[in-house]
């Protein structure tokens, strides 16, 4: 107590009271330091390693195909990726992904969860079918729309009005743009509607109806009184899958393989450095799409101000 | 008033919009395979151009196939397996001592979870070649193991938080012993978090998709999204639609019985991480 008195200086973690630390804290921070090391280490091979490796090479012409050729050109790949008119273009397409897909999943997922907090009869076989697009193999979400969408075997020409019998999705670019983002908005919408459902049932009760008794109506209940108390519930969804919309890739790879400009940034990094194995020039777009991810997290934890640890309801 | 009439219909237009997809593919895997080359627009196959079981008889006489079912299934249950081990263990330390670098490691895990996979298959199949892991089994182990364990950490620490962890001292007092009191008590509080925690890893590596094609180039480790990718048939401007669509439906059957058995469980877990309901 003393000791902690004469320094008001360390106060960024009041509760640990470091000087004095028994030999008992000591024994239990070792052990927990050593309970977490294995899954630290593991984190790190696959993430830091890999990272830190793709940022070195991101400074060589390097190619798979000629790799004696290697030399060091310094930030010379970053020039020539930031000054394509293609990775513009991707990045503009991704984006347009990550908001028309979250956009179309917050609003509907929204719907569902209201469905399904009201709902008192069948709760099971609800629960059951919404999880079904969520487990779901992605590729085989795209594989079923892809031949719904076909005009030789699938069902959506037929049934949708004023689109010809022949009508090709996937011959242009905003039609596949559709399709793709239907596979990616049906199988994840389900997972969207779970996160709000948990944090509609957050919202007291006594709330709404004192406001249903105060006259307001159902429009001013829902934006007066629901959607601010669920505000970090929508947030945290909203950030888990604008950043997992923003690495859209199972979807493309199967549906059209990036062609008729539907190729996001990560297809065009996957494709430089698999298939085409241009290492170098790979890796630099590698180390943009990261910082771009980062970048994304960044703005949408400072615009909407959301508080993971006040997520987890940490106090 | 509005809600009688709404709710059913709400209701309807959930199952329809989770279960048509689905019933679409399965309809499509019943299409015969000439049906398909010619052309057969429309959700249920034309009278004709059913093809009864033919399609699965094919896909499961499919060699590369049948690989891809043992692959997937050995990959994830061990990875699963694995994961849930050690995300167990950091899970405990972070709900239950005190330490320095607890903060870390659960951002570290968020940041984890948030990393695009991709910028990462690049440097691993330039890294897994040299060691000989590319195409392997551990070779898509590891990255599995890397990738789960933030959502496992996640789940388990917000389970762990929730026992009551008096009750194995209470235990002790009555009379038993450590091994019992943890046994006995412990165990059963915990095992739900856990099993959930597994069944949320089991579905992340049975989906990857992205480090099964990148990392595997023969049957010996290829997965079943990344194989089913890679199934083109005879023509490849026409694709076998019902050979694939048996062969999804196929790979989705381990999913639903999952769902069937402990949906409750899927749902309390996925919700926790993120947002305590």
């Amino acid at each position: 107590m003393t000791i902690q008195a004469e320094r008001p200086a360390h106060r960024e973690k009041p509760r640990s009271g470091k000087p004095v630390a028994s030999d008992r804290m000591r024994a239990e921070a070792r052990l927990g330091q050593r309970l977490v090391a294995p899954a630290i280490v593991l984190m790190l091979l696959v993430t830091a390693f890999p990272m830190l490796r793709a940022l070195y090479l991101s400074l060589f012409n390097y190619s798979l195909t000629a790799p004696d050729d290697r030399e060091f050109i310094g930030l010379g790949n970053y020039g020539v990726a930031l000054s394509d008119p293609l990775f513009w273009k991707t990045t503009g397409v991704t984006v347009l992904y990550m908001v028309v897909t979250v956009g179309f999943e917050l609003v509907i997922g929204f719907a569902f969860a209201m469905v399904m907090h009201r709902v008192i009869f069948a709760r099971g076989i609800i629960r059951t079918s919404i999880l079904i697009p969520y487990g779901i193999i992605t590729v085989v979400s795209g594989f079923a729309w892809q031949f719904a969408f076909s005009f030789q075997n699938g069902f959506v020409n037929n049934w949708l009005p004023g689109i010809s019998e022949n009508f090709n999705w996937f011959g242009e670019t905003t039609p596949a743009v559709i399709a793709i983002m239907v596979s990616e908005i049906w199988k994840t919408t389900p997972f969207m509607s779970l996160l709000l459902l948990a944090g509609l049932a957050q919202v007291s009760e006594d709330m709404i109806e004192a406001a249903k008794v105060d006259g307001a109506t159902w429009t001013q209940r829902l934006v007066k009184v629901i959607l601010p108390n669920m505000r970090a519930a929508i947030m945290v969804a909203v950030l888990f899958r604008a950043l997992d919309a923003y690495r859209i890739f199972d979807n493309i790879f199967v549906m059209t393989a990036g062609a008729v400009n539907t190729e996001s940034i990560s297809f065009l990094t996957y494709r430089q450095t698999i298939e085409q194995f241009q290492i170098g020039i790979g890796s630099a777009l590698s180390v943009l799409l990261f910082l771009s991810v980062i970048l994304i997290a960044f703005l949408i934890v400072k615009i909407f101000r959301v508080d993971l640890a006040d997520a987890r309801q940490e106090k | 008033m509005k809600n009688k009439i709404g709710l059913p219909v709400g209701v309807l237009l959930i199952l329809a919009w989770c279960l048509l997809p689905v019933a679409w593919i399965i309809s499509l895997s019943f299409k015969s395979q000439t049906a398909i080359t010619n052309g057969s627009p429309g959700f249920f196959p034309a009278s004709g151009d059913g093809a009864g079981w033919q399609n699965y008889a094919d896909v499961l006489a499919n060699d590369q196939f049948r690989r891809a079912i043992i692959n997937s299934i050995g990959i994830s249950l061990i990875a699963t397996t694995l994961s849930v081990l050690i995300a167990t263990l950091a899970a405990y330390a972070i709900a239950r001592l005190e330490f320095r670098g607890k903060k870390l490691v659960l951002t570290m895990a968020l940041v984890i979870a948030m990393f695009p996979v991709v910028s990462l298959v690049g440097p691993l199949f330039d890294l897994w070649r040299a060691v000989g892991l590319y195409d392997t089994w551990p070779g898509l182990i590891i990255p599995y193991l890397s990738f789960t364990l933030p959502l496992a950490i996640w789940t388990l620490s917000a389970f762990f938080r929730e026992i009551p962890w008096e009750m194995e001292q209470a235990a002790q007092v009555d009379g038993a012993t450590s091994w019992q009191a943890f046994r006995r008590v412990i165990v059963p509080l915990a095992a739900p978090g856990v099993f959930t925690a597994a069944i949320l890893t089991f579905f992340f590596a049975w989906n990857d998709f992205v480090f099964g094609i990148s990392l595997t180039s023969t049957e010996a480790a290829r997965p079943i999204p990344a194989s089913l990718s890679f199934f083109v048939g005879s023509d490849p401007f026409n694709r076998p639609a019902s050979l694939l669509a048996a062969g999804a439906v196929i790979s989705t059957i381990p999913i639903v019985i999952i769902i069937l058995l402990f949906q409750r469980k899927i749902v309390a877990g996925l919700t926790s991480g993120a947002v305590k309901g």
